[in-house]
């Protein structure tokens, strides 16, 4: 087909040649913003070094749970071109339910009360991830009925009609959640299914005993961030397994490239999207857990913004890609625990917009995103 | 006394909607003197409402009177998204943000005037109108070279708008300080009588109203050119961060007189019925010129199909920018005489999730139905804001987060049975597209086809 080879090159040629007037002032406006950050970003770092490894380790949890959260972003919207907007909630109601399953049920003890001759330490291991499993599977059951409640009707739909479905779903969460049967429109104390501790490296790395004061100039870590850590870095490999290696990781693939002809080829695209929104709320639930314990503090509208997040990392990374949610996640957690320590705390989520807007202007696809051809 | 309230409430929800029909009906007559007399009429039923005791109380009791300016502002908020989303099928949710915005600056320039510090009113005035200048200015010149792309052109305005606004604080100060002995010792000097007040709350109204526009124009700049439910995405972020900034307008923001999150307190409370009245007609006008202009025109073909439409040689973007531009414009004067009525601007007030009552006036009330958006505003705030909420008071403390349960459970509904709009998309009275148009068009005023009121717009489009 010489045609439909030569005309891209055309196409691509006239593109290199007549460049856009004036787009440099554009870019060096982008330079001098990301000179400045990094003006401030480089200054801090050589006045306290330690102090900004702190703050990028901080910037590095936040991260791997927005990663938790991208992942099922970006699966949704690669089949189904929806933003998700009840995935955050989703998050919520995965550490809620964890919350009550700890505090209410004493889940997280079961195989000491069980067996008694179990060692502590296998019992809090098991009891914590029955906590997490059980979370889990509320996240999945819950993400399985909103789907076929209010997104499948909706599926030929225009987007923005789906759009505000999806962010009505979201504020009916917040708000059934917050009322008083359900969960309470206060914030919660987190009761964590197992205990804290904490590390301090200086010349070797030393536990924090409670009373102690911590040496300055010194970075600290919990065994809740190496959790987080290993959870998004396995969740990551599982979910690029289950997409790349197995059957209906193919057939998301194809659903998510072709519906129709999909729908030809014998796959039940229904069902895959419904695994498509089970599998990633599963993971919301265990990244609501993880941040609930990590943070501590649990309210009806947890979810909002750290979904919106994570959508942000989704789009920055490449939406679609589970390696672009993933990198995506991480940059959008340096950014917010940077801002936060650098520039203004309030503004963390500023940033967040900030870099959404900037990325679809000047690279839409995102950083891992395909050129896609066929944008709707 | 519950079942009385409600059938009280239901009439008086009756007579307003009939009130707004005649309004429109009137502004519909051919010759200018029916029109002045309808506006005379209209003004003086309600005003006479307002004051004349029905048996042992008023006909519109001082709570009613406060939903009546709410009704006002609400209405002018949502002809604005209704503008944005249902004329031009951009669906935003900024719209509370400058809404917000609108009710803040106008409340900072009226706040200061009463404490004797004429700068609000200077620098915003002088600011606003040199920011239209220098705004139209460097579109002009940009104009001149075609394709240059977004990014830098929001460089150039937004460098202008930075020149501008240190000219304007420069001059504002000098000029207030002028002008500071006209106040006189404890506001007994010219400055501060009444009538000048007046003034000032009316010149305060039209720059906020001016001041969102010209916030919009730069937001919008970028933002309109990402696809539509990005564009949801960011004009979220937009309200989120504009109530951030709201609730650190005394730390990030040099105005210690906002009180951050604690709420700004002291606004005079200057909206009068006259004002408000004023201001809606003014706001219905403009909205509906525009929708009946040529320009107008282009932003509905902008909706129905974005590629015809450039191919048709419209200016999409631009298009898609005067709409936002002028919707936020009529946001600002809405929240101008919200400001001004309620005395008392709290950031919990704009929350992005209060923001869902414009979407879902319109929604209710037809997309692309101006008819139906104003009398869906004033129905929605009357039955909930009114109705609801003294009887859900009763009911236990839960009430408003059942409010909160019920919107979206609402809109679900709206957006699965009917998502064009539950009244559909007849216009009434002055606000029907004109003979020519509807024969152009080949359809009567509630045919599908008809400029003004076409069905299911964004419906149709996947993208919009």
């Amino acid at each position: 087909m010489p045609e439909k080879t030569d005309l891209p090159a055309a196409l691509s040629g006239t593109a290199r040649r007549r460049r856009p007037p004036l787009a440099w002032v554009g870019n060096g406006f982008l330079i001098i913003v990301a000179l400045l950050a990094a003006y401030i970003l480089v200054s801090n770092l050589a006045r306290s070094p330690m102090v900004f490894l702190q703050n990028v380790l901080d910037g590095l949890k936040l991260g791997c749970v927005y990663a938790l959260i991208a992942l099922g972003y970006t699966m949704v919207y690669g089949i189904v071109k929806l933003i998700n907007f009840a995935h955050g909630d989703v998050f919520m109601v995965g550490a809620f339910a964890s919350f009550y399953s700890v505090s209410q049920f004493n889940l997280h003890q079961w195989p000491q009360m069980l067996f008694p001759a179990i060692p502590p330490g296998l019992s809090i291991v098991i009891g914590s991830l029955t906590v997490i499993l059980l979370s889990m599977v509320v996240c999945t059951l819950l993400a399985v009925t909103i789907e076929r409640v209010a997104y499948k009707p909706l599926r030929e739909a225009p987007r923005i009609a789906a759009l505000i479905t999806a962010i009505g779903v979201s504020f009916f969460l917040e708000f059934f959640g917050a009322l008083q049967f359900v969960f309470s429109p206060r914030f919660i104390p987190y009761k964590s299914p197992f205990d804290q501790t904490a590390w301090y490296i200086q010349d070797g790395i030393h536990p924090i005993v409670a009373g102690q004061d911590i040496p300055d100039n010194t970075i600290t870590f919990s065994n809740i961030f190496l959790i987080i850590l290993v959870a998004a870095v396995v969740v990551q490999l599982f979910l690029q397994f289950l997409v790349r290696r197995t059957k209906i990781g193919v057939a998301m693939r194809a659903a998510s490239f072709d519906k129709p002809t999909a729908r030809l080829m014998g796959i039940n695209v229904d069902r895959v999207i419904s695994f498509t929104f089970a599998i990633g709320a599963a993971f919301a639930g265990l990244g609501g857990v993880l941040y609930a314990i990590a943070y501590a503090s649990i309210w009806t509208q947890l979810g909002i913004l750290p979904g919106l997040k994570a959508f942000v990392a989704a789009v920055l990374g490449g939406i679609g890609s589970l390696p672009g949610a993933f990198v995506g996640a991480l940059i959008m957690g340096q950014a917010e625990s940077l801002t936060m320590a650098y520039i203004s705390t309030p503004m963390r989520d500023a940033v967040a917009f900030t870099i959404l807007i900037i990325v679809l202007l000047v690279k839409p696809t995102g950083i891992f995103g395909e050129p896609a051809g066929e944008k709707a | 006394m519950e079942l009385g309230y409600l059938f009280t409430t239901i009439l008086k929800m009756a007579a307003l909607v009939a009130w707004i029909y005649g309004l429109l009906w009137g502004l519909g007559r051919k010759l200018i003197w029916q029109k002045a007399l309808t506006i005379v009429l209209a003004f003086g039923i309600i005003q006479a409402a307002l004051l004349i005791p029905l048996g042992d109380t008023e006909a519109f009791s001082v709570f009613d009177q406060g939903l009546l300016y709410q009704a006002v502002s609400m209405t002018m908020v949502a002809l604005g998204l209704n503008l944005i989303y249902g004329f031009n099928g951009q669906f935003s949710l900024a719209q509370w943000g400058f809404y917000g915005i609108g009710a803040y600056v106008a409340a900072d320039v009226t706040y200061r005037w009463a404490n004797g510090d004429a700068s609000g009113l200077f620098v915003a005035g002088i600011g606003v109108v040199l920011a239209a200048l220098a705004l139209v200015g460097v579109g002009r010149v940009l104009r001149m070279r075609r394709g240059i792309p977004v990014l830098s052109a929001f460089t150039f305005y937004v460098i202008a708008i930075v020149i501008v606004g240190i000219i304007a604080v420069f001059a504002g100060g000098v000029l207030a300080r002028a002008v500071a002995p006209g106040f006189g010792a404890g506001g007994s000097g010219f400055l501060a009588s009444p009538a000048v007040v007046q003034i000032v709350f009316v010149l305060a109204v039209i720059i906020a109203g001016a001041f969102a526009a010209e916030i919009s124009f730069l937001f919008g700049l970028p933002v309109l050119t990402l696809g539509s439910d990005y564009f949801g995405i960011a004009t979220l972020g937009f309200a989120i961060v504009v109530q951030t900034l709201m609730v650190n307008s005394d730390t990030i923001l040099p105005f210690p007189e906002m009180k951050g999150g604690r709420g700004m307190i002291g606004i005079p409370k200057l909206t009068s019925w006259i004002a408000a009245f004023a201001f809606l007609v003014v706001v219905i006008v403009i909205v509906r010129n525009f929708i009946r202009s040529s320009t107008g025109r282009a932003t509905m073909s902008v909706r129905e199909d974005e590629t015809a439409a450039k191919a048709m040689g419209i200016n999409v973007a631009g298009s898609k920018l005067m709409a936002f531009v002028l919707g936020s414009f009529v946001a600002g004067i809405g929240g101008g005489v919200y400001a001004h009525y309620i005395g008392f601007l709290s950031p919990a007030t704009f929350s992005f999730i209060a923001g869902f009552n414009p979407l879902i006036i319109v929604v209710f009330g037809g997309l692309g139905s101006m008819t139906g958006t104003i009398a869906a505003s004033f129905v929605w705030i009357f039955f909930l804001e009114g109705f609801l909420r003294v009887l859900l008071a009763q009911m236990g403390t839960e009430a408003p987060t059942w409010r909160f349960v019920l919107y979206p459970i609402t809109l679900l509904l709206l957006m699965l049975i009917r998502p064009s709009g539950l009244l559909g998309s007849v216009e009434w009275g002055f606000l029907k597209p004109d003979r020519i148009l509807r024969r152009i068009t080949g359809g009567g005023s509630s045919a599908p086809a008809a400029p003004g009121a076409p069905p299911a717009p964004a419906a149709q489009k996947g993208q919009a």
